[in-house]
């Protein structure tokens, strides 16, 4: 028997896995395939002060081994979110979950999870200063210490719950912002957010996307993500959630040896409804092959 | 939603790029106006194509290849099993035809007209179907509808068969018809929109993410709120289009 239990803030997980925000909706559109009790947890889709409707379409654009979004942080608004999906999610979800918030300015980000703060069921906050697909907003606060540093302390003035930063890969040293979350308080940090890219159509000569740019993620960016959760851990002593191009089994095992407690799994939700299910179901197997028996004793186990 | 494994029974070509592919597996979660998701092997996102055909375990797509995923759909053979994601969008609402249908189907807009066109006659409704393409060598299906008993008027924009223009040009022709049914790229549903006299339903294309309503990268804005074209459509009703 292996162990594929980890604690994340005090909190148990059954397992390390946790679709990432933006790829599982609210979760009940996964429950009707699967009973989504299996997940350590999830991160919910990145709700805003305000309903947000997004960015023009196209809002998709294929690449080799992953996508570009453009979303724009669509959301009913965090109002709604409390009256109408965390009620419906309630019903087939019976394990803490993970509010993701994104503002766009240090009082939104604080109002919002003030707003959620009274939320049995959230257990933690993962804070989005990293979304490439809002002007004026995220990207702008993962990009600059100071400001993540002020986030950080404008959200943990406001709740108990242990408050995670979603970090950008889009800077020149991550470490950095890392740093500046973990001395502001933070109780850990996730990363890492999609990647800045773009792609053209040849045929009709301009960008696929309608905003032009958006986040790249998927397999693609795997090794990225790994060298960067690799650089963090040995920059700070919280906790770190990895993600970026997760798609199987070894990827998880891979990514907790660079140093991630717990691992999110977006994009490969998207063309693959069951692929958080199927990861979880495959770990034990990986685990025995390569003589792991406790997940726990392998987070960083590269360094 | 089911994720499924269908196998290729056969992939021919029906018309310039246009291929027809019957593909056999469990249909029983799919409806008329829906669409599938396949798992195309060498392209990362799943293609989205419309449910022509449904026959007793059978299903029947028709595309056109226009870019990588459909190209390697082309050259796919016989007993090929892929990965298919079955009963995805909300489909045609057949209750609201009444008793003269038109079914207006401009280029790969067609297929999914077709099975719309066999529900509508089993209910005993009398189907008129526009079938709209560029030039004659793009045509395809006609007699399929006309076999089905169906009223069929061709228009293509050079005119080389049928009337010489636009759907909305054969829709001159045609006075009768209690409602509407239109799949097609969006300059003809916008044209169609504005031409036609009585209510009916769009059938709406975007760039997705996964298909299944997760990603909100399908979204737009309707007169009755955001919706996802993948999960609340694709088929908006008239009334609610906002162009
Ligand atoms: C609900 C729905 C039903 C459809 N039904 C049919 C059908 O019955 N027959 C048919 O021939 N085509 C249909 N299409 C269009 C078909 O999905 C695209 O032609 C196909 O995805 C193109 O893939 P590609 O790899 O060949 O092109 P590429 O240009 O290489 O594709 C790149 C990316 O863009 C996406 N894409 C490109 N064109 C479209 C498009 N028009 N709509 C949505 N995504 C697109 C692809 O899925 C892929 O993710 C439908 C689209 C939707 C949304
Ligand atoms: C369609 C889509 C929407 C996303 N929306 C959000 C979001 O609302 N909030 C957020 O923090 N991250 C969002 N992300 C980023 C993912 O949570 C994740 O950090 C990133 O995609 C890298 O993981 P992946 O390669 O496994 O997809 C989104 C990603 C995708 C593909
Ligand atoms: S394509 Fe993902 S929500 Fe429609």
């Amino acid at each position: 028997m292996v162990d594929t239990k980890v604690t994340l803030s005090g909190i148990e997980l059954d397992n390390p896995i946790i679709p990432a925000s933006g790829t599982f909706g609210f979760g009940y559109e996964f429950a009707e395939l699967y009973d989504i009790n299996v997940l350590g947890t999830f991160s919910f889709k990145g709700t805003t002060k305000d309903a947000r409707f997004g960015n023009p379409t196209p809002r998709i654009a294929e690449c080799e081994s992953g996508l570009i979004n453009s979303v724009g942080l669509q959301n009913p608004g965090v109002e709604k979110v409390k009256a109408q999906e965390l009620p419906k999610l309630k019903k087939c979800f019976s394990k803490p979950v993970m509010a993701n918030v994104s503002g766009f300015s240090v009082e939104d980000y604080a109002y919002t999870c003030q707003m959620l703060n009274d939320e049995e069921q959230i257990g933690w906050f993962e804070v989005n200063i990293s979304c490439p697909n809002v002007h004026g907003g995220g990207l702008a606060f993962g990009t600059s210490a100071k400001n993540a540093e002020l986030v950080t302390k404008a959200v943990k003035a406001v709740t108990n719950k242990p408050v995670y930063i979603k970090l950008s890969p889009n800077v020149t040293d991550i470490t950095e912002i890392a740093k500046a979350c973990e001395a502001a308080g933070a109780d850990g940090i996730s990363l890492i957010n999609t990647l800045l890219g773009m792609r053209i159509d040849l045929k009709t000569k301009k960008p696929v996307v309608a905003n032009k740019m958006g986040g790249f993620s998927g397999p693609a960016i795997f090794p990225v993500a790994l060298r960067m959760v690799y650089q963090c851990y040995e920059a700070v002593k919280i906790p770190i959630i990895g993600m970026g191009g997760v798609s199987t089994a070894e990827d998880v095992v891979e990514m907790m040896l660079a140093g991630a407690t717990a691992v999110e799994v977006g994009a490969a939700n998207l063309v693959n409804p069951f692929a958080s299910k199927e990861i979880i179901e495959d770990l034990p197997r990986v685990m025995e092959k390569y003589k792991i028996s406790s997940l726990k004793d392998i987070i960083g186990g590269a360094h | 939603m089911k994720q499924l494994k269908f196998k290729i029974l056969s992939n021919v070509q029906i018309a310039d790029k246009v291929y027809k592919m019957t593909l056999s597996g469990d249909t029983t979660d799919i409806k008329c106006g829906q669409f599938v998701n396949i798992q195309i092997d060498g392209a990362y996102l799943r293609r989205p194509i419309s449910v022509c055909d449904l026959e007793q375990g059978v299903l029947t797509i028709i595309y056109k290849a226009v870019g990588k995923g459909t190209e390697i759909m082309a050259n796919l053979d016989k007993g090929t099993v892929l990965d298919v994601l079955t009963g995805l969008g909300n489909g045609y609402d057949i209750a609201q035809s009444g008793d003269k249908p038109l079914l207006i189907g401009g280029g790969v807009g067609v297929p999914p007209m077709y099975l719309l066109a066999k529900e509508l006659v089993n209910e005993g409704k009398k189907v008129t179907v526009i079938l709209g393409f560029n030039t004659k060598t793009d045509a395809f299906y006609m007699e399929e509808f006309e076999n089905l008993g169906a009223k069929v008027f061709v228009s293509t924009v050079d005119g080389t068969l049928g009337v010489k223009g636009f759907v909305t040009d054969a829709l001159k022709e045609i006075a009768d018809y209690t409602y509407f049914y239109t799949c097609g790229p969006e300059p003809m549903l916008k044209a169609v929109y504005n031409a036609t006299a009585t209510s009916g339903q769009f059938s709406f294309e975007e760039r997705m993410g996964c298909g299944f309503g997760a990603c909100m990268g399908c979204s737009c804005k309707t007169k009755y709120g955001n919706k996802r074209i993948c999960k609340d459509g694709p088929v908006l009703v008239k009334e609610e289009i906002i162009w």
